[in-house]
């Protein structure tokens, strides 16, 4: 199965009903696939005007509680920022999948890269945090694209598949479930006013349609909903709230793989570089290379840098110039080595072996 | 025992079906693993296309193809392209009615598109004629794994002139001339 | 019940100024909302960002109050997820035409069944009076301080032309007419579209003549002209003058439409 088969696949599976987007390469795929699949399911696939429409329907079909989402690359993502920081502000569960391409612009349309991974944490305007999961893998197209749902269900937050051309069109073999277990958004309890978070501080959803008469806008709003956009403390605690709703549950929505946890050299990925750190280590038993890989990258969780107490490097390969690095060098006094390649190929496993040579 | 097999030839010979089909079968009908990669961008619609597929009875894990052990080249610029670097311990199997250079390697002519034309009286399926005759001199998957594999990929009513251009493609292979 | 029935107390005051049109236009929304007995659960209203688009704050339906321009494309994905809601969307002359242009004819073309009703006032009134895609030639604002060089948009030509079940045209001089005209297109299946334009005293009345409030209203009424009259006056070869404000039903007509309920 194809990668962007296996993600509108994985949609299904998590009981997504409703696409609304627009085409663009490398992702065309996954709303050919919904567009095939939705009617069937008695879902709704809907081709907009543009990206901007698209994350905007499905927003609001996120407001009438089905699960929904979104496909795009490149230019196309950047045309969504503006409602990405909407639907962080209302709190609206939705998911976007971003199959990366060259940029910046136009760019590279069928070549793979890795290069909005600051734009889905930050690429919105304000203070925010959001959750994104990069697969390395047709089978993690597959499980994360389920997963993304049921984290933006639980954390009424948009959550970012973050894959990239080579994962997005190759093909390889996977395994489906029989069945997939599936998180509910939790609904708002009645008397409780619609913005009043609970402990884990994200309020109930007060789905439209059920009486609950809620109000919901982009502007700094109180518990009620109703919009207060002058108060510094209303601002300050409503934004620094949708940030701690992710931040502090950023060890416990990590997901990530360590392989040699006592080795020296080791390699941090995510995405399809990945693959090529595996065949590294699977060529090379003896040499002991430590490989952590993210499956959840956005919120970042420092602690498992933590897991390889005698690294003496830290060497990233990424297809963009030094992301994840960057953030990755914040959290450790171990160096970090960024291993940068751009321009579609995959680092193949002997530069990665080389670039892991010269520490050793 | 990892192989990596490249298709090349020109856009709508079907070369990423042949390797769509050929993964299919590798993971479908043997039980091994397979990646399919191609070429994509304007490339793979005028000039020389691309795909690959790698097959192993190991999980894959670098899914991309860097030495290539089986090449099937349909178009003279598909070889120029793709066909040119086989090391010589490879083998490719050749449409000898579009290529004409011959590679320091093994190689096996099959004269596919003349055949599906005069045989079959269909170029379109000279790419699974390549497919037949690519299972036979390899043995990278089993004759019937390929052959439900192609029956799974093809479209309706096309079955059994599809059948009849991988036989006539392991026949070719067996009389073929090796190289 | 009555229109008072439908806003929400616990937000008054409003925001808008004193004498500001889209009050009137509110109240002949929900009017017609009214005499439709649509329930509160099964009502929703969507807007962007503007003054006109702060109306869905003051109603006790659930609401999306979304981005500028964009209130037609998160609207088409609420009715299209759930065709037994009645969306209603509130939009601005800028939110509507300029950055949402877009939106607007697709929405139009699929003849999506909304309901949108845009407060024109000419302006845009919110960011304190720059020029928008229906200011009239020669109208002053703060971008056309030598006068508008550019010419307007026709709202409701746009609307018919790109396919909605529904056009109509009224100002907020006109309450019964704009009431019914709401209530016409609630009724109808597929894209409804009606334009009111509004005085905006603060931003657009003042720097263009009309000294108090009364006076744009006034002109509303004298300048109205119905649209069977500009037919008829088309016909005998009669000129139509220039600032006529065309009123009326533009179409009413019953194409396939999408997100109907069932
Ligand atoms: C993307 C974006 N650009 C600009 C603005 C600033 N802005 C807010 S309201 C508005 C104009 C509103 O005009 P209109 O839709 O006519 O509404 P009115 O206030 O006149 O009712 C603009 C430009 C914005 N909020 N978002
Ligand atoms: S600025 Fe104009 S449109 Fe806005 S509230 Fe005041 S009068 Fe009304
Ligand atoms: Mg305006």
């Amino acid at each position: 199965m194809q990668g962007n088969t296996a993600c509108a696949e994985g949609a299904l599976a998590a009981g997504c009903r409703f696409f609304g987007g627009y085409p663009i390469t490398p992702s065309t795929e996954v709303a050919e696939h919904m567009a095939a699949k939705l009617p069937k399911t008695g879902g709704v696939f809907i081709q907009m005007e543009d990206e901007i429409a698209g994350i905007a329907a499905v927003i609001g079909a996120s407001w009438t509680g089905m699960r929904a989402m979104t496909a795009t690359s490149g230019p196309g993502f950047s045309l969504m920022m503006e409602n990405i920081g909407f639907a962080v502000m209302t709190e609206t569960p939705c998911v976007l999948v971003n199959i990366q391409r060259g940029g910046p612009s136009t760019g590279q349309p069928t070549m793979s890269a890795q290069g909005d991974m600051f734009q889905c944490r930050f690429g919105s305007h304000g203070d925010y945090s959001i959750i994104a999961l990069s697969p390395s893998s047709v089978q993690e197209m597959y499980e994360l694209t389920i997963k993304s749902f049921d984290l933006a269900d639980r954390f009424r937050v948009p959550v970012f598949l973050m894959a990239d051309e080579i994962i997005g069109h190759m093909r390889e073999r996977i395994e489906i479930p029989p069945s997939v277990p599936r998180v509910e958004r939790k609904p708002l309890a009645r008397g409780v006013l619609p913005f009043h978070p609970d402990e884990d501080l994200v309020p109930g959803f007060p789905q439209f349609g059920m009486g609950y008469g809620v109000h919901v806008t982009g502007l700094t709003h109180d518990e009620r909903g109703y919009p207060c956009t002058t108060s510094p403390s209303l601002h300050e605690e409503l934004v620094k709230r949708l940030v701690a709703k992710i931040e502090s549950a950023r060890h416990e929505i990590a997901d990530y793989r360590v392989t040699n946890p006592d080795a020296e050299v080791v390699f941090i990925t995510y995405g399809s570089p990945a693959r090529s750190v595996e065949q590294v280590i699977h060529d090379n038993p003896s040499d002991r290379v430590g490989h952590l890989r993210f499956r959840v990258v956005w919120p970042f969780p420092e602690k498992t840098l933590w897991e390889f107490p005698n690294a003496r490097v830290f060497l990233v390969p990424e297809q963009n110039l030094g992301q994840m690095a960057r953030e990755i060098e914040r959290h450790t006094s171990v160096p970090v080595i960024s291993l940068p390649k751009l321009g579609g190929a995959l680092h193949t496993p002997e530069e990665l072996k080389r670039a892991m040579e010269a520490w050793r | 025992m990892r192989h990596e097999v490249r298709f090349s030839g020109f856009g709508g010979q079907g070369i990423i079906l042949s390797a769509v089909i050929l993964g299919r079968a590798a993971v479908m009908y043997d039980g091994n693993y397979a990646v399919q990669t191609q070429v994509y961008g304007p490339e793979a619609r005028g000039g020389a296309s691309m795909s690959a597929v790698i097959i192993d009875d190991q999980p894959i894990l670098y899914p991309k193809v860097t030495t290539p052990d089986i090449f099937v080249i349909m178009s003279q610029e598909g070889y120029e392209k793709y066909g040119v670097q086989a090391g010589e311990n490879a083998v490719m199997i050749l449409d000898s009615s579009l290529v004409h250079s011959r590679p320091r390697c093994r190689y096996v002519e099959i004269p596919a598109t003349r055949e599906a034309k005069q045989t079959l009286g269909r170029d379109i399926v000279a790419n699974i004629i390549m497919l037949g005759a690519l299972v036979k001199v390899s043995g990278v998957v089993g004759e019937t794994a390929i052959e439900r594999a192609i029956l799974d990929s093809v479209p309706k009513g096309t079955e059994s002139l599809n059948l009849k251009a991988m036989k006539l493609g392991f026949e070719l292979a067996e009389k073929g001339n090796t190289v | 019940m009555t229109y008072a029935d439908w806003l929400r107390e616990d937000r008054l005051p409003h925001i808008y100024c004193a004498g500001c049109g889209n009050g009137t236009v509110i109240n002949c929304t929900l009017n017609a909302l009214d005499r439709m007995g649509w329930k509160k659960e099964e009502t929703i209203f969507v807007s962007g960002i503007g003054c006109s688009s702060r109306a869905p704050g003051y109603i006790v339906t659930d609401s999306l109050h979304t981005t500028h321009g964009r209130a037609l494309a998160f609207a088409t994905g609420i009715k299209m997820a759930n065709p037994a809601l009645h969306v209603v969307v509130f939009t601005g002359d800028g939110d509507l035409a300029a950055i949402g242009g877009n939106h607007f004819i697709h929405a139009c073309r699929r003849n999506i069944d909304l309901t949108v009703v845009c407060m024109n006032n000419q302006i845009y009134g919110m960011t304190g009076g720059q020029g928008s895609p229906t200011t009239p030639r020669g109208a002053l604002s703060t971008t056309t301080p030598y006068g508008s060089q550019e010419p307007a948009f026709d709202l409701c030509e746009l609307a018919s032309a790109a396919g909605a079940n529904f056009v109509s045209r009224w100002t907020s001089y006109h309450v019964k007419e704009l009431t019914r005209a709401v209530h016409t297109g609630f009724e109808t299946p597929g894209f409804s579209f009606i334009e009111a334009l509004v005085q905006c005293p603060t931003n657009y009345g003042r720097r263009n003549k009309f000294r108090n409030v009364m006076d744009q209203i006034e002109y509303f009424k004298t300048h109205g002209i119905l649209l069977q009259k500009v037919k008829r006056l088309r016909e005998e070869g009669k000129p139509i003058p220039d600032d006529a404000i065309v009123l009326g039903d533009f179409v009413q007509r019953n194409r396939a439409a999408m997100g109907v309920r069932r």
